[in-house]
């Protein structure tokens, strides 16, 4: 496994590479002199020749690349421009809202999308699967960042049950930072169990006609034995790797949540970043972000061969 | 070269096998449905300028933030102005978004996807890498990243929105291609020398067709879902022009006082994007049988 996962992660540079190309260039499509920028109103051409000079901007660009992977290489994505933090400092401060967000949110997640989608399957062409496809694909077509204002204006507004924006550290007061996080997490999760209802339901339908199935039954096993014990054990194999790989759409509804619900995570740092023009930031996001989610493809990879013994052997 | 006339066009069996994947969408309740919501607000955006309504900047002091009466059947913004004719001329840009960010795409991706399956070898080496580091950005903090760098604009979030969807229009073409490429009939084409460029206009492009319209059909639905997250952090269309996340950005200031501002705009993205997805799906379930 350990020669998979090294092999998985040699295979992985050059994308990554790549990536730092990409993240690198599109600063470069920004229109005007950049140190124009981040001298502000001050346009003493002295201290515009120094910023030249101190962001090597007077380098080729090849040199101006490698200087930055470089740097990168060693944890410097730079300093943000707004805050003079270094950025991959604001990103491991904001990083643990967001993961708290991310896993209440999967928890929300897997509670409605994984039974929904076993009920699907179990009774599949009756009404209840009607529903239960009608449901997710309203799930999927639902804007998150509506679905979070409708709540607020009933759950908050209306009714006054939970907090309208905010957050509240989990080690400071673990109740009250549930109740702050309950909604967005409830929003961020709803589009994502409707995608592991569908995906839930496609692995159950195919274990449900398997040879061993039909054996389980014939031995006399309760259907709940068979359903749970027997098909929803193979259908897993398929639904973790989807978790794992839910992890993009994660991040990404995180920026909208997170700004609807004023929740000082990973989210709204881009979203500041972007309009604060701290490009640095937006740029180290990026990377960061494409990083992780090479990495938890790897990470859903090798689940895969965990949970498949078949695959382990090939 | 005029042999090739007498082989047999492209793929006869495809063509029957095409029309009778039409008529089975046509027979699929929920894709009709999902085609009569698509229809409905594509009139509905191309009639805009000539329906009897206000236009969408036209302010009126008088009706400021009104709840939907017969005068404003869904009601007023913030400076008085007709939720109805913002959502009607709001239609136009969140569709117009939809599709043009999917033809950027299309426009793309087939080309570099069809080139990499049918050359193979380094270039398709180099695209595929390239592919692969794209499709490792989350989709909408890449086009969130791309707008930011190319300015807030609607015209620019439709770059975003295409250029950050098209390595999967590359990955789908080149995978379809490399499929196609197995065919006796591409290989008898080889065979009577016709050259690349017709191979794939005659042989390849026609037969890869029917995956890439499924993916186009939801990808649209995803362009629209990301032009209205985008204009609603404010990096697509810029007001006082009208579009349904814009919209929805400002209803959230006046949620307490005017909740309608933020119903209907919502109502309307929800319903089209589930548009764009029962007729993907129908297609999908018509042309991929094994789907169902």
């Amino acid at each position: 496994m350990l020669s998979f996962i090294g092999r998985r992660i040699l295979i992985a540079i050059p994308t990554v590479l790549l990536i730092s190309v990409f993240v690198f260039f599109m600063q470069k499509l920004l229109p005007g002199d950049p140190v124009l920028a981040l001298a502000g109103e001050d346009r003493n051409p002295e201290i515009l020749e120094f910023l030249r000079e101190k962001y090597r901007l007077n380098d080729p660009l090849y040199v101006q690349y490698f200087t930055w992977i470089g740097n990168a290489l060693q944890g410097d994505l730079g300093i943000s421009l707004r805050t003079q933090q270094p950025v991959l400092t604001l990103i491991g401060q904001k990083l643990p809202v967001t993961i708290q967000l991310a896993v209440m949110a999967l928890i929300i997640a897997i509670v409605i999308g994984v039974p929904a989608g076993i009920v699907s399957a179990y009774r599949k062409g009756t009404w209840v699967d009607w529903l239960a496809n009608i449901l997710a694909l309203s799930g999927l077509s639902v804007p998150n960042f509506w679905l979070g204002i409708m709540l607020i204006l009933l759950v908050s507004v209306k009714l006054g049950w939970l907090p309208a924006s905010g957050y509240q550290p989990f080690l400071d007061d673990p109740l009250q930072s549930i109740r702050t996080m309950l909604m967005p997490a409830f929003v961020l999760g709803t589009g994502l169990a409707a995608t592991l209802m569908r995906h839930t339901r496609s692995a159950m339908l195919g274990v449900l006609k398997s040879d061993y199935v039909r054996t389980a039954r014939a031995k006399g096993l309760s259907e709940t034995t068979v359903v749970v014990k027997h098909a929803l054990r193979n259908a897993l194999v398929p639904i973790v790797t989807v978790v794992t790989l839910l992890f993009g759409e994660l991040l990404a509804g995180a920026v909208l949540t997170e700004q609807i619900f004023t929740i000082p995570g990973f989210g709204k740092l881009v979203v500041d970043a972007v309009f604060n023009r701290d490009y640095a930031v937006v740029q180290g996001i990026v990377l960061c972000t494409a990083i992780a989610f090479i990495a938890m493809n790897i990470l859903a990879d090798a689940l895969y061969r965990v949970l498949n013994p078949r695959m382990r052997n090939s | 070269m005029s042999t090739a006339s007498h082989m047999p066009a492209a793929g006869l069996p495809t063509a029957r096998r095409r029309s009778r994947a039409w008529a089975q969408l046509r027979t699929n309740p929920s894709a009709m449905f999902g085609a009569g919501l698509v229809a409905f607000f594509v009139v509905v955006a191309l009639l805009a300028p000539v329906l009897p309504i206000p236009g969408p900047a036209e302010t009126d002091w008088a009706a400021v933030r009104k709840a939907p009466s017969a005068e404003h059947w869904l009601g007023t913004d913030e400076i008085g102005r007709d939720v109805l004719s913002r959502m009607i001329w709001g239609a136009q840009a969140s569709l117009l978004a939809g599709v043009v960010s999917v033809a950027i795409a299309l426009g793309l991706g087939i080309p570099l996807g069809v080139v990499a399956g049918y050359r193979r070898g380094w270039t398709d080496a180099v695209i595929s890498r390239i592919t692969e580091a794209l499709l490792a950005a989350p989709f909408l903090i890449l086009a969130i990243a791309l707008a930011a760098f190319l300015g807030p604009s609607l015209r620019n979030a439709m770059i975003a929105i295409g250029l950050s969807a098209m390595p999967v229009f590359i990955r789908l073409a080149r995978g379809q291609t490399l499929l196609v490429m197995t065919e006796d009939y591409v290989e008898s084409a080889h065979a009577i020398g016709l050259t690349n460029g017709a191979i794939i206009w005659r042989y390849v492009l026609p037969n890869i067709f029917p995956p890439l319209l499924v993916q186009a059909t939801l990808t649209i639905a995803t362009a629209i879902i990301a032009e209205a997250s985008l204009s609603f952090l404010g990096l697509g269309q810029q007001p006082p022009a009208p579009s349904w996340g814009s919209m929805l950005n400002t209803a959230k200031a006046f949620l307490e006082q005017a909740p309608w501002m933020a119903m209907w705009p919502g109502i309307a993205i929800f319903l089209v994007v589930l548009g764009f997805n029962l007729l993907g799906d129908g297609l999908r379930d018509a042309f991929d049988p094994r789907e169902n």
